[in-house]
């Protein structure tokens, strides 16, 4: 397995306060690795990290043998990381279709193999192609922020919580979708607070509690793991 | 009733007045999109433009005498020169004066003394280089330019208000067409409504502002040009009006939204020019800015509404 993208002893801070206090995480090509954590353990301040929206005080960030950490966002995308962001950010003053050309920019127009792939991957977005990205539910924005991530053709795609506050159903259905991204030979990095869900379709896992790495292991390891399941599955302590 | 007599004489030059106000309340609106700040030295960009026409038309005309098709000639010419010099000091001003707190993170008050601060800069500098006189551009007509051209309801439009309306109906048009059809549109309007998204998107986030102060500025200037081509004339403080009306029609328009600035600066114009039929000639600026006090206070949103980003 080669290593895709690389994380080392990273730290950020928000002013005073330590967010990360030196992260190692690996991420080989063609996996999915899941990144869990509580609240506030620092598992979006990872992802914006990686993406260049954060920069590291300390330590360094590798993609492709490159080192990334220092390069703005816009840069970082054109390398081949997409990120679907926290709270999914849809444009919402743009429709749909507008919404994933902009996932596109970097090319500066939309491919329509990228946009036929999408609209295969979520058939409800070709139906809604027209309507503004504001007035979507929750599972269609959802749907719409990793089609966007998409059309930038990543080579590994950082997903933000895609399953907060959908129906359980739609959750499957998320998450079927991003195992489908993944077999088509998209690297994922998958931040949940969902453990179950993200370590049932991961090969491996990550467990950040307040800033540092707590456990990694293979993902069927950690999902019978007595400390993450009284962490993170509510059951009581071993 | 007092409409009823000659109420066309008073609309079409408060229509053309409208125009003007519209292109310069667009560079208020589009930077507005793009940072939720107001740029204050903006009414500075539109004199740019104002003495860029004037030392160019004057420059050329001092040589030949305009005739006919050379009068359009001219008045391109005077108008890609005001854009052009609104549009490098919009840019300069963005580096100078805004870019450098953004990336300390200021807070909005430092940006709004930084814009005050470069605006009376910009003025006096061009009051001591250019002079503290107002100076007339050179005209590119054949004919005087207040003499009819065609009639509207028995009313005469001159030939310079036909001049405004058409420079600025064709700059309206392409600002629509590059908003919504180009690139850079779509950066604007992925920067208004979601800056962090855009730049995961890959939109160079620092560069789309400047470019959204550069068309800003490419139309305030035309529109100081054309200002400065009339009796108003060129000078360094002619800014300071027009700047603060197309600032009001922004947020009567609502700003932020690129329609509502052409709506706002057009009805404003109107409703200025018939106040002067209706009230007194010397009430035009205290209606203007009642009309500003009263949108604020009834609805901040302005009519169209805050709709940052939306497409035109």
């Amino acid at each position: 397995m080669s290593v895709l993208l690389q994380l080392s002893d990273v730290q950020v801070r928000y002013g005073a306060i330590a967010a990360l206090k030196g992260v190692t995480v690996e991420i080989g090509a063609g996996e999915i690795v899941a990144l869990l954590g509580a609240n506030g353990a620092g598992k979006t301040t990872t992802l914006r990290t990686i993406s260049g929206q954060l920069h590291p005080h300390e330590g360094r960030i590798f993609f492709e043998g490159r080192r990334i950490d220092g390069l703005p966002a816009h840069e970082v995308v054109g390398l081949g990381i997409g990120h679907s962001p926290e709270g999914r950010r849809i444009f919402p003053r743009m429709s749909v279709l507008e919404n994933l050309q902009m996932g596109a920019y970097r090319f500066g127009r939309a491919r329509k193999d990228d946009l036929d792939r999408v609209f295969a991957l979520f058939p409800r977005l070709l139906e809604r192609r027209t309507q503004d990205g504001g007035t979507l539910s929750g599972g269609e924005q959802q749907m719409l922020a990793i089609g966007r991530a998409l059309m930038s053709r990543p080579t590994v795609l950082l997903l933000d919580e895609p399953s907060m506050g959908l129906a359980p159903l739609l959750v499957q259905q998320i998450f079927d979708i991003i195992r489908e991204i993944n077999e088509q030979g998209t690297t994922v990095l998958l931040v949940e607070q969902n453990a179950v869900q993200a370590l049932s379709i991961a090969h491996r896992g990550y467990v950040l509690e307040t800033g540092s790495i707590v456990m990694s292991d293979a993902a069927s390891s950690l999902l019978v793991d007595p400390r993450v399941r009284a962490a993170y599955l509510g059951e009581g302590a071993a | 009733m007092c409409l009823t007599h000659n109420f066309w004489g008073f609309f079409v030059p408060g229509l053309a007045n409208g125009f003007l106000y519209a292109l310069i309340a667009l560079g208020y609106t589009l930077v507005y999109g793009v940072l939720q700040l107001i740029n204050f030295a903006h009414s500075e960009v539109f004199m740019s433009g104002g003495f860029a026409g004037l030392f160019t038309l004057n420059w050329l005309i001092g040589k030949h005498h305009p005739a006919g098709m050379s009068s359009v000639g001219y008045v391109v010419i005077g108008c890609v020169a005001g854009a052009v010099g609104g549009g490098v000091v919009a840019y300069l001003l963005e580096r100078v004066a805004y870019r450098p707190l953004r990336r300390r993170h200021a807070p909005k008050l430092a940006f709004l003394i930084s814009a005050i601060g470069a605006s009376y800069f910009l003025l006096n500098l061009a009051g001591k280089e250019f002079g503290r006189d107002s100076r007339p551009i050179a005209q590119p007509f054949t004919q005087t330019q207040t003499d009819p051209l065609f009639k509207i309801f028995g009313t005469g439009v001159s030939l310079y208000y036909a001049v405004i309306a058409v420079v600025a109906i064709i700059m309206l048009v392409m600002l629509d067409r590059l908003v919504n059809k180009t690139r850079l549109g779509q950066g604007i309007r992925a920067v208004a409504q979601d800056a962090d998204t855009a730049g995961l998107m890959g939109v160079d986030i620092n560069r789309v502002i400047a470019q959204t102060f550069i068309v800003g500025g490419l139309l305030g200037g035309a529109a100081g040009f054309l200002y400065g081509l009339g009796p108003a004339n060129v000078s360094y403080t002619m800014g300071f009006t027009p700047g603060l009306k197309a600032f009001t029609a922004a947020v009567l328009g609502g700003i932020g939204n690129i329609r509502g600035a052409m709506l706002g600066g057009l009805l404003l114009g109107i409703i200025e020019n018939l106040s002067v039929a209706c009230i007194s000639p010397s009430w035009v600026d205290v209606v203007s800015f009642f009309i500003l006090v009263l949108v604020l206070l009834v609805r901040p949103t302005g009519i169209l509404g805050e709709r940052l980003g939306r497409s035109a």
